[in-house]
């Protein structure tokens, strides 16, 4: 059995270990502080439905948008090696244009709602094709590419719905911004599993996950193995695209209104942060889809944990900062080979003490 | 002067996760002399040098220079303790100019400003006679430009021990020989040298001494002179030769009568001029030229790898458009670059992944080869191509050039084609390797496969092709067969003897 571990962490740390052990000690310390702190419980909310409370759901609620957003940068990461920071004001625009089409008219139906969203859905995948375009056409660094977006996107949210900032009420909304009568998991919580699955279907019945870690590691070969390398990329900020429409609906059925301003405020950097926790690499080729979700987590949790322990607002920020730079150092190659290295010595002690003690 | 010891290495010990890839071995440098360190892929002679160069900590042994026992733990100590490298693949930055290569990362480079360098480097590379200007961008360079800065670079650094890692792999006759005078002026001037290398007549032409490695031990260490070329070989693949001459013998297959599988006329590329080139089915044809020549541009033109500018190009009598390699591979149609590292291996995807691949592209996007169908593709080819991995989900990149040759060639295979260019696959491999890859070329011709087949060594390409294509200065200056296709005619040819 040593020699399984052993084989598992000399061939270096799993891409997973660094956001379960960040998880893991997240819980351990919130369970020391307050042993109450992941207590979940049954309660009435608003509508009078019976639903989920606590600390523990919040958190997995609250990290939706950003979950589902890690799913799509993890693609765009992967493929071209940058990263897009324009997701949130792309939400924002997503946001507005399903607002938008809602209000055309005063009743909201379920096939109007679904509208709205494929509508959104489309603006965003022609933006993560803007994006793209230049990304994989023009050969533009990501993060330059997409600052454009970033720096003009919320205007546009602006312009959509002529400066106003209009709310929707809407049994529909509200059952997709927290509720659906019945069932006691939050509906954010559902969308994130049901993308996950999406994604898991996407790479079972597609070749997408080969070819775009082919182009994220190695244009060139992947080039001359007959990859379209402009396609995939640009492929890849299309779903975006859609991880964009998805978190800018949540969003917005969330607060039951549209602020261009503030809809996911400064999301992009929390989900750059997310894929990087994830164990994802930055500079493209390898990823798993399933860390950057625990990634979206592991911040969420992070950022509950500092409110509960009552820091302030404008401190918890700097908190982060810390925490995060630890789990990044953590991650980082050189500590995974020393560690990895550690651990086989370890297990080499152990066996060689085990054999003495047999003879 | 000869007999002073400068290096001495004694039961070095190295292990990987399941592999002992050195147990014992011992190594011995003498001042002034060139030492040829010589085995299969996978004997250890990488790794022994990257354990002298720091690059790999040992597991066990001792290593003293001058005497003095020394431990080295990064490039960094190597190069304090006067070691200097130059690497099989070349490892300084394409986009820096040559003399930013030659000081980058040096203790005595960094206080130095950029016009005492530029000028100090112009010395250099004017006194080793090096086609390069200092304010010049290395990636503009050629390959041996690039291999021969890396050399300079190491010389001045003023080291006592210079490893050569397969320096002469992209070099042409020429560089050839001008980096044997330089070795031979550095041995004059006491420096020991390690000299690793595929090319056996340089072992002959150059090296006072050579230590032959197999599977990570030690066979031995002879005096040059009094080792017999054939033994030598024999003591590096540590089989009966028979197997080598047999395929030095085979006949010559005739395939005249055969039909023509590709033909183009006046196809051209962005970096290939004009050319009419056609071959017939189960035919093994090659391109030879000097670097530069033009040979891999042409090929490379034939696959649509670089962009097409025009010709007209048949295939099976019938009109095709290439343009880009998924044309090329829709056509059946296969192509194993250059370049392995930068244009054939996915690095750090699996064996698995890396020989799925082709094939995966041209099915598309939405036909996925299912993880069991591409367990069994990747099993299969292992084993017929002896493939030595430690399984199927190993990072292609971990393992040993000749094996990730394999993986390509593996890749291509699969896909069944029926014209399969190779160029320079068999460099940076070891005899046996190279063997295996001949007999398969003419294997796949006897099944009816076209290949086009590039190497450096003009021997080896007269032993698998019927046909040599010759060229010089971008142009096609002959074409052999039959009769004509002896070394000397070869020779001739490119030299332009034949006007």
């Amino acid at each position: 059995m040593a020699g399984n571990i052993k084989k598992k962490f000399s061939g270096g740390l799993g891409q997973l270990t660094i956001p379960v052990i960040a998880i893991a000690l997240l819980v351990i310390f919130n369970l020391i502080r307050d042993p109450s702190f992941f207590s979940v419980g049954l309660s009435h909310n608003n509508d009078g439905n019976i639903v989920l409370a606590g600390n523990l759901i919040s958190i997995i609620n609250g990290a939706s948008e950003l979950a589902v957003l890690a799913m799509g940068m993890t693609l765009v990461t992967a493929a071209c090696g940058g990263q897009d920071i324009s997701v949130g004001a792309a939400a924002a625009i997503a946001g507005s244009v399903f607002v938008k089409v809602l209000k055309t008219s005063p009743d909201i139906s379920g096939g109007k709602v679904l509208l709205a969203f494929i509508c959104a859905c489309i603006v965003a995948m022609l933006f993560g094709t803007f994006n793209g375009t230049l990304v994989a056409v023009f050969k533009i660094q990501p993060m330059i590419a997409t600052l454009i977006l970033y720096t003009c996107g919320r205007s546009i949210a602006y312009w959509i719905n002529g400066g106003a900032t209009p709310t929707i009420s809407s049994p529909i909304i509200s059952a997709i911004g927290s509720f659906i009568p019945g069932i006691p998991i939050p509906t954010p919580v559902l969308i994130v599993v049901a993308m996950a699955i999406v994604f898991k279907l996407v790479f079972k019945f597609t070749s997408l996950e080969l070819l775009t870690q082919s182009v994220g590691i190695n244009g060139s070969a992947a080039r001359l193995n007959g990859i379209n390398s402009t396609f995939i990329k640009l492929l890849s900020f299309i779903i975006l695209g859609v991880c964009v429409a998805v978190s800018g609906s949540i969003g917005v059925s969330r607060l039951g209104l549209i602020n261009h301003e503030t809809l996911l405020l400064d999301i992009e950097m929390d989900t750059i942060l997310a894929v990087a926790i994830g164990g994802n690499n930055l500079g493209g080729g390898k990823f798993k889809i399933s860390g950057s979700i625990i990634g979206a987590y592991v911040i969420q949790m992070l950022t509950i944990t500092l409110y509960a322990m009552k820091v302030s607002s404008t401190d918890v920020k700097a908190y982060k900062a810390i925490v995060i730079i630890l789990l990044v150092v953590i991650g980082s190659p050189v500590v995974k080979e020393k560690f990895g290295k550690f651990v086989s010595k370890l297990l080499d002690n152990r066996s060689k003490a085990s054999l003495k003690g047999a003879q | 002067m000869q007999d002073e010891v400068l290096l001495q290495m004694s039961h070095i010990d190295k292990r990987f996760p399941g592999v002992l890839a050195l147990n014992g071995v011992d190594f011995t440098l003498r001042r002034g002399e060139i030492h040829a360190l010589m085995g299969e892929n996978g004997a250890g002679k990488s790794t022994l040098i990257k354990v002298l160069t720091g690059v790999y900590r040992m597991d066990g042994g001792t290593i003293t220079v001058e005497g003095n026992s020394i431990s080295i733990h990064s490039p960094q100590d190597a190069q304090n303790n006067g070691i200097s490298t130059v690497y099989q693949e070349i490892t300084l930055c394409p986009n820096l100019t040559v003399a930013e290569n030659m000081y980058i990362g040096r203790e005595d480079g960094a206080w130095i400003n950029h016009k005492d360098y530029e000028k100090k480097a112009g010395e250099i590379l004017e006194r080793l006679s090096i086609p390069a200007r200092a304010t010049q961008q290395l990636g503009d360079c050629s390959l041996a430009v690039q291999q021969m800065v890396a050399i300079a670079r190491a010389v001045d650094m003023k080291c006592k021990v210079l490893i050569l890692d397969e320096p002469t792999s992209s070099l042409d006759d020429k560089e050839v020989n001008m980096l044997f005078k330089l070795m031979r002026d550095l041995k004059a001037q006491g420096v020991g040298i390690i000299f690793v290398t595929h090319f056996l007549e340089q072992v002959y032409e150059v090296s006072d001494r050579i230590t032959v490695l197999r599977n990570g031990e030690l066979v031995g260490e002879y005096l040059t002179e009094e080792l017999p070329q054939v033994e030598l070989v024999a003591k590096m693949i540590g089989k009966d030769l028979d197997e080598l001459n047999d395929l030095g013998s085979a006949e010559e297959k005739k395939t005249s009568d055969k039909e023509v599988f590709y033909e183009a006329t006046g196809l051209s590329s962005s970096d290939a001029l004009p050319f009419d080139f056609q071959i017939r089915k189960g035919e093994v044809n090659g391109f030879t030229g000097l670097l530069g020549s033009g040979r891999s541009e042409s090929v490379r033109a034939i696959f649509g790898a670089d962009k097409v500018t025009g010709g007209a190009v048949k295939i099976n009598g019938k009109s095709v458009k290439i343009t880009r390699p998924i044309d090329a591979m829709k056509n059946g149609i296969g192509y194993l670059a250059e370049d392995r590292k930068r244009d054939g291996i996915i690095a750090e995807l699996s064996v698995r992944e890396n020989i799925i691949l082709a094939l995966q592209v041209m099915k598309g996007l939405f036909k996925p080869i299912s993880r069991s169908e591409a367990e069994a593709f990747a099993d299969e080819y292992i084993k017929a191509l002896n493939i030595k991995t430690a399984s199927r989900e190993t990072p292609v990149g971990s393992l040993s050039g000749g094996n990730q040759q394999k993986v390509i060639l593996a890749r291509w295979l699969l896909t069944h084609p029926d014209y399969l260019i190779l160029d320079e696959p068999t460099r940076g491999i070891d005899v046996g390797t190279k063997l295996e890859i001949q007999k398969l070329v003419l294997k796949l011709a006897e099944d009816g496969v076209s290949v086009t087949f590039i190497s450096s060594e003009v021997e080896e390409m007269l032993r698998t092709c019927s046909r040599l294509i010759v060229m010089r200065d971008r142009h096609i200056v002959g074409e052999l067969k039959g009769a004509d296709l002896n070394q000397t005619q070869v020779m001739k040819t490119i030299a332009g003897g034949e006007a």
